[in-house]
């Protein structure tokens, strides 16, 4: 019983010609990376302090906790939060401040904000305290960008090296689209954006390269199988033949990120959702984006040994 | 492909069993001291603790370093009555300037700063140049290598001594290390509200006794007549007092400060001990200056300033001025502890209390188990045995995970534990695009043995590629991350390179076993 497989997901022998939605899927594509491009301008990400600077505190109260009186407390002692807000369990409490001018000045507020609390709410418990100065936001948020930057210009250089430059410059298209949509996603939810989510997304630009990597893969083996083979049936063959990989892939990577959504605490279960959110697009963008740039890119080029004997390159005569 | 020879697959059961040794000492504490017990180490995130990123003002080294020049420069042309119109310290330019009143003197002043530079011992290279201009104009440049120098030097200090102090507080396992050009991280394990630390690390402590100008009038106004500055009073801020310049005794000489109490007035004090130099220094202007004020500054502030009654000659001394008993504890740390090169700021500060420390490994670990049970089931019931051998190769998979992170004494963060958990669900991907590779061979018609030969062979390539893109960009999160992100990255980065290992070698070594064993018509992908 625990010998054969249960089920499949795809049938096999599955033949969904899914060139015939190349247009379709770009369309979409554009449409969603475009409105997350607006998203990100207006009303833009929501920043955590790892990038902007300021203080966090997380504090638990004694019982449900009272904003009204969270709200007074911080007032009396005069100081400028930017917002309480209920994290996870109804007990506990996020407070934000910005960054002070100085460093010297956030380090100060920090005190504030314990004295406030201390004296104006009764029995709470400062669980997490995150300070961080403008000079290092400013750092972190270059360091993010670095790490994104190269990593998607070291997959460009590594699939041209292993591949043709159009499979690379198909993933790494296909790569920004879905990076942009992950950045819309964030806006959209409101989601902090902070080093976690850095590394969500180099997370899913590594998990939607693989998938796309499998795909080209079969791609380039069936290029040397069927030398006549037109390249449209050709990827839609390669896309079929894996279909089952690339959605048991998707399935286990999202089985093992769902718990982390659902019992992974507050501050990690946005990161999950973001991952969520990437497995669905990054597996969606290899068959229906990564799959037309190439045939676009390549419908030419890469068949042109099998087209020679039947159509001879006129080559230019010397006069 | 599917034939192992006895070594390899000894090899492959003993890298699985020394994966299992190494992770076990996660599991139970130390038995015995001398046993080499390397595990996983909790990020401050999940055990609780406190990370401090502290910058060393460097513009406050430089200052220091020019206003010692300016100094050095008085000194040298004083005696030889060489006079300037004006000296300055551009420490934009890293240099001091002076103008001379005579400028056919020129040629002597620069012979007579000559001795100011100072020639590294190794190179011979000089800290500074000095340039005199006919027209009366010498300027003294640092050099950049000196001063880079100086500031790294100024950095080792300074973390000495950050120790120094963290380790009078008790914490336990403290880490202080040096980060980039001018910064130290300091980790506090257990530690989840860090204000005293950051209290203690926050003073440069620099003391100085000096004594105090009687005649001139701070109350005044006016700007300090010139060899004085107007301190505050370290308990009363509105009151300013005239103290000289001239440091008569300085912190560095002393030997030992402890808190006690005064057994007259039992008011807390803090009593020290100089060293043989200070005790001299101390008992010459004590015996000089009786019946005069004598003020005890640290960091510009003036704690006290007691009349002397007599001259103090024993080289031990007593600081009183409204101490309690912490108060009087933490300057007596401070004290012993020595002072800091320029002062440090806190720029990044990431505290965790213990309680949700415990709430983090609780849902990271439920988190864990959940991911790991749906990813096995799913394996199982789409492939069927050939998902148990997968499922097989996850747990040691994980186990070796957890080995070679205790080997390299990695630090378990909570992004760390959401990194193991994706790591298990992507590990699974090699088993699966071999096992559909080998279900397509068998559909091609290939006999068992054919089908898996081809199967393993032609997914290896697939395995490897999109293997090595996940790789770089997590190394690339390694190198510009920081922090628990670090962790995550630590993490996934192992977990591909093992992964490789238990798809393609153990798995591969049991499904050969089990053919061998069963020899089977038809393989039940």
């Amino acid at each position: 019983m625990l010998i054969k497989p249960r089920f499949r997901l795809v049938p096999d022998g599955t033949r969904i010609k899914f060139m015939r939605g190349r247009y379709m899927g770009l369309i979409v594509s554009a449409i969603l990376s475009t409105a997350s491009v607006v998203l990100f301008f207006y009303p833009g990400l929501n920043l955590g302090i790892d990038f902007s600077g300021g203080v966090v505190m997380e504090v638990r109260t004694p019982a449900p906790a009272d904003f009204a009186q969270i709200h007074a407390a911080l007032r009396k002692e005069n100081v400028p939060d930017q917002g309480v807000q209920r994290f996870g369990d109804p007990s506990e409490v996020l407070i934000r401040l910005g960054a002070a001018p100085t460093e010297q000045g956030t380090q100060t507020q920090v005190a504030r904000v314990k004295a406030a609390l201390e004296q104006g709410v009764p029995g709470v418990k400062i669980l997490r305290t995150d300070v961080v100065g403008a000079s290092v936001s400013a750092e972190l948020f270059r360091n993010g960008l670095l790490a994104l930057g190269i990593s998607l210009l070291m997959i460009l250089v590594y699939i041209w090296f292993r591949f043709e430059w159009e499979f690379a410059v198909g993933a790494v298209v296909t790569l920004v689209l879905d990076i942009t949509k992950a950045i819309g996603f964030l806006a959209l939810t409101r989601i902090d954006f902070d080093l976690v989510m850095v590394a969500a997304i180099l997370t899913i630009l590594g998990y939607s390269t693989n998938d796309k990597v499998v795909v080209y893969d079969r791609v380039r083996e069936n290029l040397r199988k069927y030398k006549t083979m037109p390249l449209r049936d050709l990827i839609d063959m390669s896309i079929n033949e894996t279909l089952n990989r690339t959605l048991g892939t998707s399935m286990t990577v999202f089985l093992a990120s769902l718990p982390l959504a659902l019992f992974g605490g507050e501050s990690i279960s946005g990161f999950a959702w973001v991952m969520l959110f990437g497995i669905v697009v990054g597996t969606s963008s290899s068959i229906f984006i990564a799959a037309p740039i190439l045939l676009f890119l390549g419908e030419h080029r890469l068949r042109r040994d099998a087209a020679a004997p039947t159509a001879p390159k006129v080559t230019a005569q010397r006069p | 492909m599917m034939y192992f020879s006895r070594m390899k697959t000894m090899l492959i059961a003993g890298i699985c069993l020394l994966g299992v040794v190494l992770g076990l000492p996660n599991l139970f504490p130390s038995p015995a001291p001398w046993l080499p017990w390397r595990t996983v180490h909790l990020g401050l995130d999940l055990r609780g603790g406190s990370y401090l990123l502290l910058e060393v003002d460097m513009k406050a080294v430089l200052k220091e370093r020019l206003d010692n020049l300016t100094d050095s420069i008085r000194q040298a042309l004083r005696p030889a009555q060489i006079f300037y119109q004006s000296l300055e310290a551009q420490p934009d330019q890293d240099r001091v300037v002076l103008k001379l009143r005579d400028a056919s003197r020129t040629d002597a002043a620069v012979h007579l700063l000559q001795p100011l530079i100072a020639r590294d011992p190794s190179t011979g290279a000089a800290d500074m140049s000095i340039e005199g201009n006919p027209n009366g104009t010498i300027t003294l440049t640092l050099s950049a290598a000196a001063l880079s120098q100086r500031a790294a030097g100024a950095v080792d200090q300074s973390i000495e001594i950050v120790r120094r102090r963290i380790d009078e507080t008790g914490v336990v396992d403290p880490q202080i290390t040096r980060q980039g050009q001018d910064r130290i991280v300091v980790q506090l394990p257990g530690v989840g509200d860090p204000d005293r630390i950051k209290q203690l690390i926050g003073k440069t402590a620099h003391m100085t006794f000096r004594l105090v100008d009687e005649a001139a009038a701070p109350s005044s106004g006016g700007p300090a007549p010139p060899g004085d500055d107007y301190l505050q009073m370290q308990d009363q801020p509105n009151q300013k007092i005239a103290v000289r310049k001239r440091v008569d005794v300085d912190g560095a000489d002393l030997t030992d400060a402890r808190a006690g109490t005064n057994p007259e007035t039992g008011d807390w004090v803090v009593n020290f001990t100089f060293n043989a130099a200070g005790a001299r220094r101390f008992a010459d202007v004590t015996r000089a200056s009786v019946n005069h004020r004598f003020a005890i500054v640290l960091d510009n502030k003036v704690i006290s300033a007691p009349v002397i009654r007599e001259p103090i000659t024993g080289g031990r001394g007593q600081i009183s001025g409204n101490f309690t008993a912490s108060s009087a504890n933490d300057l007596a740390v401070l004290l012993r502890a020595g002072a800091l090169p320029a002062p440090l700021t806190v720029v990044e500060q990431r505290s965790v209390g213990p309680e949700l420390g415990a709430d983090s490994i609780r849902a990271g670990a439920i988190s864990l188990a959940v991911g790991f049970l749906l990813v096995i089931a799913f394996m199982g019931f789409f492939y069927g045995l050939f998902g148990w051998f997968a499922n097989l190769a996850l747990l040691v998979n994980l186990v070796l995970m957890l080995a070679i992170m205790s080997l390299l004494q990695a630090t378990l963060t909570l992004p760390g534990m959401a990194g193991i958990l994706l790591t298990l669900g992507m590990a699974v991907d090699a088993n699966i695009l071999i096992n559909e590779r080998i279900r397509e061979e068998q559909k091609l018609g290939r006999p068992p043995l054919q089908a898996l030969e081809h199967g393993f062979q032609r997914a290896y390539s697939t395995i490897f590629d999109s293997n090595a893109t996940a790789f770089l960009a997590h190394v690339m999160l390694f190198v510009f991350g920081s922090g628990p992100v670090r962790g995550f990255a630590v993490t996934i980065t192992v977990g591909i390179a093992t992964s490789l290992f238990t798809a393609w070698m153990l798995t591969r070594l049991l499904v050969s076993r089990w053919y061998v064993a069963t020899r089977p018509k038809l393989l039940p992908v």
